[in-house]
This record gives C-alpha cells, sequence and structure tokens, in this order.
C-alpha cells in the first residue's frame, strides 16, 4: 500500500504532519502557520493537532523567526521554520548567514544547529513584486548551509523528512507553481539521498540540467525535441549546494553536450557553477560549450511580463538546438 | 529612586513608590538621572534601595571585590599582549567589572548566557578558563570553550544577533518546563539593531524567561549614546511590556541584586526584564581605535571617579571585611594570573592546516571532501618537491 496520487503541498504537509508526529523536538515556526495553515496551506491542520506549542505563528519578523529558532535548536529542538515568500527573506538572511550556516564550525563542532528553514520560491503564479524571487544561489554559496529544492510530490515528501533529520541547517526551496502538479508517492519505500541528482528522463543526445519548477519545463522540451528525433537526458538535481556533479558528469560523458536551466538570473547563478565545474571535468567528452538558459540579469518584472522572463519551453529548445548546432 | 515597570508586569513588586515613565523628561539618555538603582556610592558609602535589598556576608564581599581585581588583571593583561603583537585583537572590558561580575555572580548554574565579545566577567564568573577566551583573538579559532560545558556560549561578533538566539533558547526553557533563566548581553549600540527589538517582542508574546542585559558604556566605537536612542535605553521596555530597570552599572551589589531579580522573575514565569546597566568603558573600543579622536580626557576622568573596584575596596576597608593581608594575597594571585595569561597565549598552537576542512558540515559535504583531498594533495606536493 502506501501509493497515492497527490499535490506537492498536500506531500509537504503529510511530511510535516509525519515529522511532528515521529519526534517530539520538532516545531514549527513562521508567520501565519497556525490556523491560517500559512498562505500556500502547507501546514493546513497541524496546529488543530500538534498545537500551538508545536506550530508556533510567529511575529512578524524574519529575522527573528530564524534567530529563535537557532536558540532553540541550542535548546535541543528541531525546528522547521516558514519564509511566507522568497523576497521576504533578506530581513533574516543576516541570522541565517553569519549565524546558522557558521555555527557549527565556530564551535569546532559542539554546536548543531537542525534547522529547515523553508521557502516557496520562483515565478509563475502572477504575484507581485518580492513574490517571485530565486535566490538559490545567494544560499549555496555559502558554507555550512545545504540548499535543496524538490520538483515532484515524492522528492517533496522524502527530501523534507531527510532535511528534518540531518544536523545540518538546511534551506529548502519549494517551487510554488508546482505546489499543485500532482505525481505518485510511496510513503514507505525511501528513495534516494537527499543530495543526490536524480535522471528524471533518459537520452543520448544532450543532457538538461535543471531543478524545482524548471525540472518539468525540461521534461515538456524533451517530449517536444522527441517529435523531432532528438533524444534529450534531463538530470534533476535536486540539491544545489553540495551539487551532485558525478551525477551530471555521468550524463555527460554519454550525450556529450549540456544544457542547464534555472530561473534565476544566470550571471553569477548556479548554472555558471555547473558549466565551470563540467568543463573541468569533462572537457574532452563535450563537443558544445554549456549553455545557461535563465533570468535576465533584471529585478523580477512586473507579473504581466514574467513569461518574457522565465525560461519556457522555446528557450529551452533554442539552447538545445544552439548546442546541438556546433 | 525609581524602577520602571508596566502593566505588563501585573504582579505588585515589593515597592509601592514608584513614578511613572511619563514623570520622567527623556531630555536626554545619558543622564544617570535619580531612577538609578544605588547600593553602594562612588565614595564607598552602603545605601539602601526600596526595591532591591541585598545582604551579603564578608566573604561574599571579599569575593566579588577578587572576581573585579583578577578580571581586570586579565584584561589588562590581555590588552598587553595584543600591543606586544600576541593577539590580533582585544576588546578591553576595563570599567565594566562591576556589571560583569555583579550580573554573572547572580546567575545560577543551570541559567544560559548569551554573551557579546566583551563578557570577559561574565565568562571569569561561568567558570570559562580565560585563557579560553584569547585563542579567537589570537586567531586560532572562533571561541575555545563547549558552551554546554559552561552554559556560557561563544562570543557572537555580529551586533545583536546573540539576542534572538538567547530568546529562543529561553522559549526552549519554559518548553521543557524547566526553572532556569537566560540571560542576554549587549550594547548601547546593539539596541539599535532590529534584532534587539525583535528580541524583545519575542520574548514578550512568548513571556520568555529572559534577562536583557544592556551595558551602556557609553560609547558604541565613536558614537555616543544620543546617536542611538533619544529616550533612556531601560524606557525601552515599556513599549514591548516588560519592565525596564536602570542600574548603577559601577556597583556591582547593585547590579547582582537587580540581575537576581530580574532572573527571580524569569523563573516564576513573568517573562523578560531589561537592564540598563549605566556604566563606561574606560579603554578603547577594541585596540583598533583610539578614544581620544572622538571623547574628551575630562569625560574618562569624571568616570574614574566612580571605578567600580576602587568604591568595594573604600567599603571593605571602612567596615573592616578585608585587611592588609587579604589585598596582598590578591596582588600575588594577580600576577600569577597574568603570567598564566601570558605564557598560555604563546604557547597555543598553530592550528593544523586540515582543520579548515573539519567542521563545515556536521554531516558532511561531497564538496568540501572533494576540496579537502584536493588541498591535500597540493600540500603533499611540496613534500615530494622537498625529497
Amino acid at each position: 500500500m502506501a501509493m497515492e496520487k497527490m499535490s506537492i503541498a498536500k506531500a509537504l504537509n503529510e511530511s510535516l504532519r509525519k515529522a511532528l508526529d515521529t519526534d517530539p523536538k520538532v516545531l514549527i515556526m513562521g508567520e501565519d502557520v497556525g490556523k491560517l495553515g500559512g498562505v500556500f496551506r502547507i501546514t493546513d491542520g497541524l496546529q488543530k493537532d500538534f498545537g500551538e506549542d508545536r506550530v508556533i505563528d510567529t511575529p512578524l519578523a524574519e529575522s527573528g523567526i530564524v534567530g529563535t529558532a537557532i536558540g532553540l535548536a541550542l535548546r535541543g529542538y528541531r525546528p522547521i521554520v516558514e519564509i511566507q515568500f522568497d523576497g521576504f527573506v533578506f530581513p533574516a538572511y543576516d541570522q541565517i548567514v553569519t549565524q546558522l550556516a557558521k555555527m557549527h564550525a565556530r564551535s569546532l563542532g559542539k554546536i548543531k544547529l537542525p534547522v529547515v528553514v523553508r521557502i516557496p520560491y520562483g515565478g509563475g503564479i502572477g504575484a507581485v513584486e518580492h513574490h517571485s524571487e530565486s535566490p538559490e544561489a545567494l544560499f549555496a554559496h555559502v558554507a555550512g548551509l545545504k540548499v535543496v529544492s524538490p520538483s515532484n510530490a515524492s522528492d517533496a515528501y522524502w527530501m523534507m523528512q531527510q532535511a528534518v533529520q540531518s544536523d545540518d541547517p538546511i534551506i529548502f526551496f519549494e517551487p510554488k507553481r508546482r505546489y499543485w502538479d500532482k505525481g505518485e508517492l510511496d510513503t514507505e519505500s525511501i528513495p534516494g539521498q537527499l543530495h543526490r541528482a536524480s535522471v528524471a528522463r533518459t537520452g543520448t543526445d544532450l543532457t538538461l540540467v535543471a531543478y524545482g519548477p524548471m525540472v518539468k519545463v525540461c521534461l515538456e522540451a524533451a517530449a517536444a525535441a522527441e517529435e523531432e528525433g532528438k533524444s534529450i537526458e534531463v538530470v534533476d538535481l535536486r540539491s544545489m549546494s553540495p551539487i551532485d556533479f558525478d551525477a551530471i558528469q555521468t550524463s555527460v560523458e554519454k550525450t556529450r553536450r549540456l544544457v542547464v536551466v534555472h530561473e534565476a538570473p544566470v550571471f553569477y547563478g548556479s548554472g555558471a557553477e555547473i558549466a565551470a565545474r563540467i568543463t573541468e571535468r569533462c572537457f574532452y567528452h563535450l563537443e558544445a560549450p554549456v549553455l545557461r538558459v535563465g533570468g535576465y540579469h533584471v529585478p523580477y518584472p512586473p507579473a504581466r511580463l514574467e513569461d518574457e522572463y522565465l525560461p519556457g519551453l522555446d528557450r529551452v529548445l533554442d539552447a538545445v538546438d544552439r548546442s546541438l548546432a556546433y | 529612586m525609581t524602577v520602571e515597570s508596566t502593566a505588563a508586569a501585573r504582579k505588585p513588586r515589593r515597592s509601592s513608590k514608584r513614578t511613572s515613565a511619563a514623570k520622567t523628561p527623556a531630555k536626554t539618555s545619558q543622564s544617570s538621572g535619580p531612577e538609578l538603582v544605588q547600593l553602594l556610592t562612588p565614595e564607598g558609602e552602603r545605601v539602601e534601595h526600596p526595591d532591591y535589598s541585598i545582604d551579603l556576608t564578608e566573604d561574599e564581599l571579599r569575593g566579588l571585590y577578587r572576581d573585579m581585581v583578577l578580571t581586570r588583571r586579565f584584561d589588562a593583561e590581555a590588552t598587553a599582549l595584543q600591543r606586544q603583537g600576541e593577539l590580533g585583537l582585544w576588546a578591553s572590558l576595563l570599567g565594566q567589572e562591576a556589571a560583569q561580575i555583579g550580573s554573572g555572580r547572580a546567575l545560577r548554574d543551570d541559567d544560559y548566557v548569551f554573551p557579546t565579545y566583551r563578557e570577559h566577567g561574565v565568562a571569569w564568573c561561568r567558570g570559562v578558563d580565560p585563557t579560553n577566551l584569547l585563542g579567537m583573538f589570537r586567531g586560532v579559532n572562533h571561541g575555545g570553550w563547549d558552551p554546554n560545558t559552561n552554559n556560557f556560549h561563544l562570543y557572537t561578533i555580529v551586533i545583536g544577533s546573540q539576542t534572538l538566539h538567547a530568546t529562543g533558547y529561553a522559549m526552549g526553557v519554559a518548553k521543557d518546563g524547566a526553572d532556569s533563566a537566560v540571560i542576554a548581553y549587549f550594547g548601547d549600540g546593539a539596541s539599535s539593531q532590529g534584532d534587539v527589538a525583535e528580541a524583545f517582542t519575542f520574548s514578550a508574546v512568548y513571556n520568555a524567561p529572559v534577562v536583557f542585559f544592556c551595558q551602556n558604556n557609553q560609547w558604541a566605537i565613536s558614537e555616543p549614546t544620543e546617536k542611538q536612542t533619544r529616550v533612556p535605553l531601560y524606557q525601552r521596555a515599556q513599549g514591548f511590556g516588560f519592565p525596564g530597570v536602570r542600574v548603577d552599572g559601577n556597583d556591582v551589589l547593585a547590579c547582582l541584586a537587580v540581575t537576581k531579580a530580574a532572573l527571580e522573575r524569569a523563573r516564576q514565569g513573568e517573562g523578560p526584564t531589561l537592564v540598563e546597566a549605566f556604566t563606561y568603558r574606560m579603554g578603547a573600543h577594541t585596540t583598533s581605535d583610539d578614544p581620544t579622536k572622538y571623547r574628551a580626557d575630562e569625560e574618562r576622568a569624571s568616570w574614574e571617579a566612580k571605578d567600580p573596584i576602587l568604591r568595594l575596596r573604600t567599603y571593605l576597608e571602612n567596615v573592616g571585611a578585608a585587611d592588609e593581608a587579604f589585598f596582598t594575597a590578591l596582588d600575588e594571585e594577580s600576577e600569577t594570573l597574568g603570567k598564566r595569561v601570558r605564557d598560555a597565549v604563546r604557547s597555543m598552537p598553530q592550528p593544523d592546516r586540515m582543520a579548515i576542512f573539519e567542521h563545515a558540515y556536521a554531516d558532511g559535504s561531497a564538496l568540501v571532501d572533494e576540496e579537502r583531498a584536493q588541498f591535500a594533495a597540493y600540500q603533499a606536493s611540496f613534500a615530494e618537491e622537498g625529497k
């Protein structure tokens, strides 16, 4: 049993419920996570079942949310905090970068901070400013943090379980425009490790690497390319820090071509890191330079223009064509 | 003699002789004012306060004096070591001994301390070996003690961050049903930080058993308290819904009594208290700045007359609680401590170069493993060349 079809939102909700149920030290904290169940309802019903001491509505103060979660972790708790939207994490950025990320190293390993910071991120839902950003590279660049993003219901469920059990701080980016996408979830058999990439589709002509919301776009692009006789492999990165370069290398040594796709601006983005490392590792296997598709180096645009900004099927296929033309 | 309280502090306190904050003109935050809790005057005269009484044995009084003298000696040694090039930096506590020893000795073993980077006296009270405080200033580590051994967290350098950690920890204490308390140290400059305001908010909302101990030493590097606030700092607490009290920070007895009362209030589930210890940093902010560029010599001179150690010595002598033999023995103990500190600093080993990879992550990281291997191979290449 235990095989069910459910949305990413529901899978996260089930996973958080299981975490609260399994370990009395697990807490959920954030703005509106209680009665409302979060603005995306990811914590729906959890306060009702676990009480206000376990599912804690906080003051509207992001630095306070992360800072007190650090204190609770020092006391032996395992807080999972919700930042309501990507663009609102910055008031907490100082606590995350200077405290949460560094305290384990600062204490020579004496202190562990098992804190999960959940951030609904990315565009495509027609939101107002500061509600559609992809700041993952800003966190991945910081040693001491681990950064992950699921792309489907099964990963959402299991990666959350693994994140809660990790003794390291995890920045857990949830692809908000995929919250309502449904997928198969087996709640009993544990899939791969938290920081391993997975091959979402096999192919032989070119590798697309993506994570979170862009995995679906890449799968659609691969399906479209197949109609033109091109065989595209899609690697779902799942973890942006650390990155499973071995998985990408294995794929690229087979396909000899790589395109990295993400919503965040290309400039200084995770695509740059992947391109550099894979070029170093696979220089003699590559038939084309590693190409990147992503956002522009501009502030995230108003919703009516976000489709111009976000990588869509056509831009991904265009990059595929450019790569194959070398 | 006033202790500020608020409607949120519902329990009647020991004294009803209180005036409201509104009656205190807020024209300057520098004024020590009549609201300052004091039990020992700068002249070493013992005075009473309606809200804060304290009765110490002669042994306990000598103990406080000894703590302050040894802490000052340690601090002077560290300053000298920095001047000799043995430490990269030092943040002196000179002048703040009473605030730190008074509050530090108010703590129980099971209380938890979240310091900034100047709490050498509090560390002393917690039993942290003072030589362990020097590693980060020498550059061999970021803090050489296990926070859970003495319930004394590592020094926090980012201003005000630790007030939130203290609040979260206190929330956990309350969840655990424990009756210990938490204390967060910070300075007048930190009072301007958003994190401190958020810590006040969270602690009040969750009624967390935390004491905010602000050492107002009048200067945030070169900026006077007037650049941080328009109202006396202790009055900030009122707006957050918990009591604030200003204590003479150079009066170790008053600091002890006020902190004890605030901790007791926390233990009894009555929530946070802000204590503003009105004191003075007699030296530089750190060995990197030059106070002669931003403050007048007369100011320091006026505070030297309020020296926390001298006033307790005068009192001890006046009441016959300490004789010449005590002071002589303490001088010798100070010299021994100084030598121990010098020797310890100079003999601190260079950390192993591989240590930089050791504690980035608790659960390890493939990326760190890869870089560690590259670094090790790079280092090994020198050994081969040398053959």
